[in-house]
Formats: C-alpha cells, sequence, structure tokens
C-alpha cells in the first residue's frame, strides 16, 4: 500500500477512537434528555467534577483548604497519602449520587413544567455553579489522574503496519494510542450496560416509560422525582467515566468542561433521543473532523477542528431535522 | 391618586397609542432620561465609566438584538458572540477604510453588514428548530471567531492578530482611542442605545413584532393564518443581529479600543448575553436593560466584596464569584422563571390597585 492511504488508513483510525471518546460525554446528555426533557450543558462540567473529586480522593487532598488558608491563615493540605483507586472511585460516584439527589431536591423540582429554554439555562447555571464548586473544593491547578490504565503508543500495532507498507520505503508504522482503545472498548461496555440495564431491570422499564410519555409514567405509579434522581445519578456515573478517560488522556483541568462542547455537534447528528446515535454520531464527526483537517485544513489555516463539526452537523440537520437516529418529530396545531 | 390610567384621558390616536399609558410612568421615564443625559455627563469619572456604565450600555444593545431574536421570536441563539465580532470587525475596516465617515454611519453600517451575515446563518431556522437550532447557531460562532483568527485581511496583518482603533472624532468631540473622555463615550453610546432601544420598543410594538410573537407561540399555527415563517424569521434574524452588532461595534470602538476575538467574543459571551435576557425577562425590552445591569454590576459587587473588603486572593474570588454567579442564576429561575421584567409586571399590577387589595 502506498504511504498516503496509510496515513489515511491511520488517520480514520484515531478518529473513530477520538469520536469515541466525545460520545462518552454525548452519552450523559441522551439519558437525560430522554428522561426529563432536559438539555444538560453541564454535563462536561460534571465530568471535570467527578474527575477532580477522583484526584482529590485519590491523592489525598484537603478540600476548601485554599478557602480555609486565605481565611484562617493556616495552611493545610493533604490529610494523607491518599486512597487507593477502586476506594476512591467508589466514594466519587457516591459524591455523584448526593449531587444529583440535591439538585433534584434543590432545583429540579420546582422546576417541573418550565419551558425548556428555562430548563437549559438552570443547567447552565449549574455549569457554572459546579465549575466554581470544584476549583474551590479542590484547587484550580492542572492535576495528572493515574489509575493505572495503560497509555502510550502501541508498539505491536506500529510493527505490524510497518509491514504493510512497500518493501524499502520509509514508513514507520501506525501510531495508536493504547488509552485511546481502552476508552473505546469501555464506551462500547458502557452502552450494553446501559442498554441491558433499560431493556431488563424494573428500574429501567421506569426509565423508559417517562422518557415516552411524564404522565402517563405518573398515572401508573411511577414517581417521577426518584426516576429524575436515578437518571441524574446515572449520568453522573458517565460524566466520571468520561472525566477518566479524557483525565488520563490530557490531565484534568479547566479544559475538560469544554468537551461538552465537542459533544453537541455529536449529539445533533446523532439525534436527542438515541444511544447507538450518540456513538454512531460520534465515530461520524471523529473521523470528519480529523480527515477535513488532514486534507482541507492545511490549505485554509489550520485549527479547523473548532468548527468542522458543527458545519457537519449542521449539513447532516438539513436532510434530517432530527438527526440521524432521533425520533421523527411530528407537530400538530 | 396615583399610578392610575383613570383620569389620564386619551383624545388622539397617538395618545391611545404611547407606550407608557400611565401619566406616572411616562413622567418617570423622562426623568431617568434626563438624568442619564443631563446629570450623569457631569459626576462621571473613569471607573464608573470603564467597569460600570459603558460595559452596561454595550451589553444592554447586545441582550436587546438576542431578546428580538429568542424573546420575540423564539429562536434559540447561541451565536451572539459571533456576531459581535463581525459589528467589531466591519466596523474595524470601515473605519479604517473610510478615516473620515462620521462614527454614526460606521457603526450603522457595521450593524447592517452583521444584518447579512445574519441573515444567512439564519437560513437554517427554517428547517431546524429548537435546541438543534441553537446547537447549530454555535456552528456560526465557532467558525466566525475562527475565520477572524486566520485570516489576516479582517485584521489588517497586524503582528499580534489584534485590531485598534485610534484615536477619532465625532463632530469635534474626541471619543475613540486613548485620552476620550468619559463624559464623550458615556454620551455617545448611550445615545446610540437610546434610539436603537426606542426603535426596538416601536418594531416589536407593531405588525412585524407581532408576527415574530406569532412565529414564537406556534409556527404552524401562525403560517395557516398567513405569517410567512421564512420572512418572519429572517427578519428577526436581521434585526437581532443588526443590533448585536452594533453592540460588537460599540464594544471594539468605544469601550475596548483593542480587541483579540477568541477572547472577547468566545463562546461565554454568547452565554452571558443569553443570562441577560433570560434573567431579565424574555420578550421584554426593560427586561434586556434589567438583565445586562444585573449580570455587569453582580460580578462587580462581588469582586468589591471579596477582593476589596476582605482581602482574599483573586483567583480564590473568581472561583466562589462563579459558584455564587451559578447559584444565582438557579436561585433567579427557581424562584421568578419570567424573569426581573414580571418581577416589575407584577408590582405595576399591585401598585395600579394600591391601597386596595383586590
Amino acid at each position: 500500500m502506498s504511504i498516503g492511504l496509510l496515513n489515511v488508513i491511520e488517520i480514520i483510525l484515531n478518529g473513530l477512537m477520538t469520536g469515541v471518546m466525545y460520545s462518552l460525554v454525548a452519552l450523559g446528555f441522551v439519558l437525560i434528555f430522554k428522561a426529563s426533557g432536559i438539555f444538560n450543558y453541564a454535563q462536561g462540567v460534571m465530568a471535570l467534577f467527578a474527575a477532580l473529586t477522583l484526584v482529590g480522593f485519590q491523592t489525598g487532598q484537603i478540600p476548601f483548604s485554599h478557602l480555609i488558608n486565605a481565611m484562617f491563615g493556616t495552611n493545610v493540605h493533604n490529610w494523607g497519602p491518599g486512597l487507593p483507586a477502586v476506594l476512591a472511585i467508589i466514594l466519587t460516584i457516591g459524591v455523584m449520587i448526593g449531587f444529583a439527589w440535591l439538585f433534584e431536591r434543590l432545583v429540579l423540582k420546582h422546576m417541573v413544567n418550565q419551558e425548556p429554554i428555562i430548563l437549559f439555562m438552570t443547567t447552565i447555571g449549574l455549569a457554572y455553579f459546579m465549575e466554581g464548586f470544584g476549583d474551590l473544593m479542590w484547587g484550580a491547578d492542572i492535576k495528572a489522574l493515574d489509575l493505572g490504565i495503560p497509555s502510550g503508543g502501541s508498539f505491536w500495532f506500529e510493527d505490524i503496519t510497518k509491514t504493510w507498507a512497500a518493501a524499502g520505503s520509509d514508513y514507520w508504522g501506525m501510531y495508536i494510542d493504547v488509552l485511546d482503545v481502552w476508552a473505546a472498548g469501555i464506551a462500547v461496555v458502557m452502552v450494553l450496560a446501559l442498554t441491558l440495564f433499560s431493556q431488563y431491570t424494573r428500574i429501567g422499564r421506569a426509565l423508559r416509560a417517562v422518557a415516552d410519555d411524564h404522565q402517563a409514567a405518573m398515572t401508573v405509579g411511577i414517581s417521577l422525582r426518584t426516576i429524575w434522581v436515578i437518571v441524574w445519578s446515572i449520568a453522573g456515573v458517565v460524566a466520571l467515566v468520561a472525566g477518566i478517560m479524557w483525565g488520563s488522556k490530557s490531565g484534568v483541568q479547566f479544559s475538560l468542561s469544554l468537551i461538552a462542547l465537542k459533544a453537541l455537534p455529536v449529539l445533533i447528528l446523532g439525534g436527542f433521543t438515541s444511544i447507538p446515535g450518540a456513538i454512531i454520531g460520534g465515530m461520524i464527526i471523529g473521523v470528519g473532523e480529523k480527515l477535513f483537517e488532514y486534507s482541507i485544513g492545511p490549505l485554509i489555516g489550520g485549527a479547523t477542528e473548532n468548527w468542522f463539526a458543527y458545519v457537519l452537523a449542521l449539513a447532516f440537520l438539513l436532510f434530517r431535522p432530527q438527526g440521524l437516529f432521533g425520533e421523527k418529530i411530528i407537530e400538530r396545531v | 391618586m396615583f399610578y392610575r390610567e383613570a383620569g389620564d384621558f386619551k383624545t388622539t390616536y397617538a395618545k391611545d397609542q404611547q407606550i407608557f399609558p400611565i401619566a406616572l410612568d411616562r413622567w418617570a421615564f423622562r426623568l431617568l432620561l434626563a438624568f442619564a443625559f443631563l446629570v450623569v455627563p457631569f459626576i462621571i469619572n473613569d471607573y464608573w465609566e470603564k467597569s460600570v456604565l459603558l460595559p452596561f450600555l454595550v451589553w444592554s444593545m447586545a441582550a436587546l438584538g438576542l431578546n428580538i431574536l429568542t424573546g420575540y421570536c423564539g429562536q434559540l441563539s447561541l451565536g451572539s458572540g459571533g456576531f459581535m465580532a463581525v459589528g467589531a470587525y466591519a466596523s474595524f475596516k470601515l473605519s479604517a477604510a473610510f478615516p473620515e465617515l462620521n462614527l454614526f454611519i460606521v457603526i450603522v453600517l457595521a450593524g447592517g453588514i452583521t444584518a447579512l451575515v445574519g441573515i444567512f446563518f439564519g437560513v437554517p431556522s427554517l428547517r431546524i428548530k429548537g435546541f438543534y437550532l441553537a446547537v447549530a447557531t454555535l456552528a456560526s460562532q465557532f467558525f466566525l471567531i475562527w475565520l477572524f483568527n486566520k485570516v489576516p485581511w479582517f485584521y489588517n496583518d497586524s503582528a499580534t492578530g489584534m485590531i485598534f482603533i485610534s484615536q477619532r472624532d465625532f463632530f469635534g468631540i474626541q471619543i475613540t482611542g486613548a485620552g476620550a473622555q468619559p463624559w464623550a463615550t458615556y454620551l455617545f453610546s448611550l445615545s446610540v442605545v437610546t434610539i436603537f432601544a426606542f426603535m426596538a420598543k416601536n418594531l416589536t410594538r407593531g405588525r412585524i413584532g407581532r408576527s415574530w410573537m406569532a412565529i414564537r407561540d406556534m409556527d404552524i399555527a401562525a403560517e395557516i393564518i398567513g405569517v410567512p415563517p421564512l420572512m418572519t424569521k429572517l427578519t428577526a434574524f436581521a434585526v437581532s443581529s443588526f443590533y448585536i452588532g452594533i453592540s460588537g461595534a460599540l464594544m471594539f470602538l468605544i469601550y475596548l479600543g483593542s480587541i483579540e476575538p477568541t477572547e472577547a467574543f468566545g463562546i461565554d459571551k454568547s452565554f452571558l448575553v443569553l443570562f441577560m435576557i433570560i434573567i431579565g425577562g424574555l420578550g421584554s425590552i426593560l427586561g434586556s436593560f434589567l438583565g445586562a445591569a444585573f449580570m455587569v454590576l453582580v460580578p462587580v459587587l462581588l469582586k468589591n466584596i471579596m477582593v476589596g473588603a476582605l482581602g482574599w486572593p483573586a483567583d480564590l474570588a473568581a472561583h466562589i464569584e462563579l459558584l455564587l454567579i451559578g447559584a444565582l442564576i438557579m436561585i433567579f429561575l427557581v424562584l421568578e422563571p419570567h424573569g426581573l421584567a414580571q418581577i416589575w409586571r407584577i408590582t405595576k399590577e399591585k401598585l395600579r390597585l394600591w391601597p386596595f387589595p383586590h
């Protein structure tokens, strides 16, 4: 094979992996949108917050130490060497569930029957709040997240692909980050688990009932508020997974919350209501933006990844206004 | 009795259609305008100009524009920052190309150019609705900012990629660049905002405004009774972008003087404008101003308290500010989802009946 073709294959592979990483965030959006009709902008910040909390537990930071030091003139940082990874993950899941419960108690329950735009703004408010809260609690510096997930390039894959090029050519093989492969595997497992959960468990059935029709679900005795807490908790766990993956890749820092912006085009491309749509949408976006940057990017100045995803999604929307897999929008007067 | 329609006889059609039907309102508004135009310029200083009044005026203009699109026509847009950038860069190119052109004309032309861009990006709204449209408008936000960063023609090949305004006069009084007097910049911005706020108020009371609201309330029903969706949505996008463009031009020419697009017009600015109209009140001209005042004043206040009075480090204060603003927004939406304008409306109803409970 020629080197150009091999390069394109490498880019497509990497694009697919990146796309799956976007899908991890988009999944949380879809879950909440399906169950409560809320467009949860805070999903990205939830990922950041979860990752910050996890690192905080793992390294044994004292929460709010910055604030305490400023108020009382003390100088405290750590309470100990930190917790083992598994315990830290369990504690973080606990924190995310607690957060979901609090949010439902304090905010969401007052917002029943509000217009979608008001609910959307509430989640932006939540995003600001959590960002400030996370920074205040754990500090805003960039932190390394290490759970022992292998990362770095795969030499095995590089060696195999080196043989694909014609003999004697100057080809170094394809670069694939092992972390991305792990992320893709975890995403697949998560989608399978979520699908099985919503198909075969009692709570899953209740979730689907609420997604179909709030009022009908309430009349058969499903508690909407419990369902909301459950959905937001699941979204919190999904956020934690996304936070772990992105945090291991690029460090836990503020820019992690901006992946929400990359998940939005994935969402509208796949449709707000479809879990498989989130995955396939992510792959299309990932491959599309990488290929565009590779082929056309250099001609027009590069850094096209910021907007190309949106334009691609927009182009799809013009033909299917509900996204690729979204439920057909039926309008009545 | 005060604050009553009763006794205020309307003998002409003009009187019947005036903006403030209650005499006390009319006088209060005239007093407010007189205070803003005649008193404030004499007591204004640099601090109030740069950190309170100019930002307030600029953001009110942007909030007015977005309120026309989102509040009156129901098309959710997250592209305000991008459109403000178009206004700023249009005013930069125009003022660089025509050094003798009157600045007011520059600003209006910049608004016009933004309106054209707005129409272009508004076309998908005919097919895409709701949140799908909101995300689609993000395309314009990111694309426009990228464009202004990457194409040297827009920033006249300046080495830093930033744009600057030189010192310019308006009828012999310097209003842009270093050394402009606070009262001059303030009066100029205030005049622009006042003129266009009146225009917006009257637009929304007229045929166009009613067709916007019809589309907002139910677009299919509006189409059936003969409101053309194409024209209505596109006029909303045009007028809204015109206002947002003017606010961008004001921001660049008068308020900041030099601009770096990613910093000044990023996505957070689009959200800021959206916050203003939600907190102020969707579909209300007054609400745009109240929301802008709220979102400009609260951070200034918080910063003064935490850094100034309590002496906390600035980064800690920034975190707490973020946290408090997020919390305030949520509290606000829980208590009064229709915004400050709704509170004012309720107060007015109560005042009309006062001192009787019903």
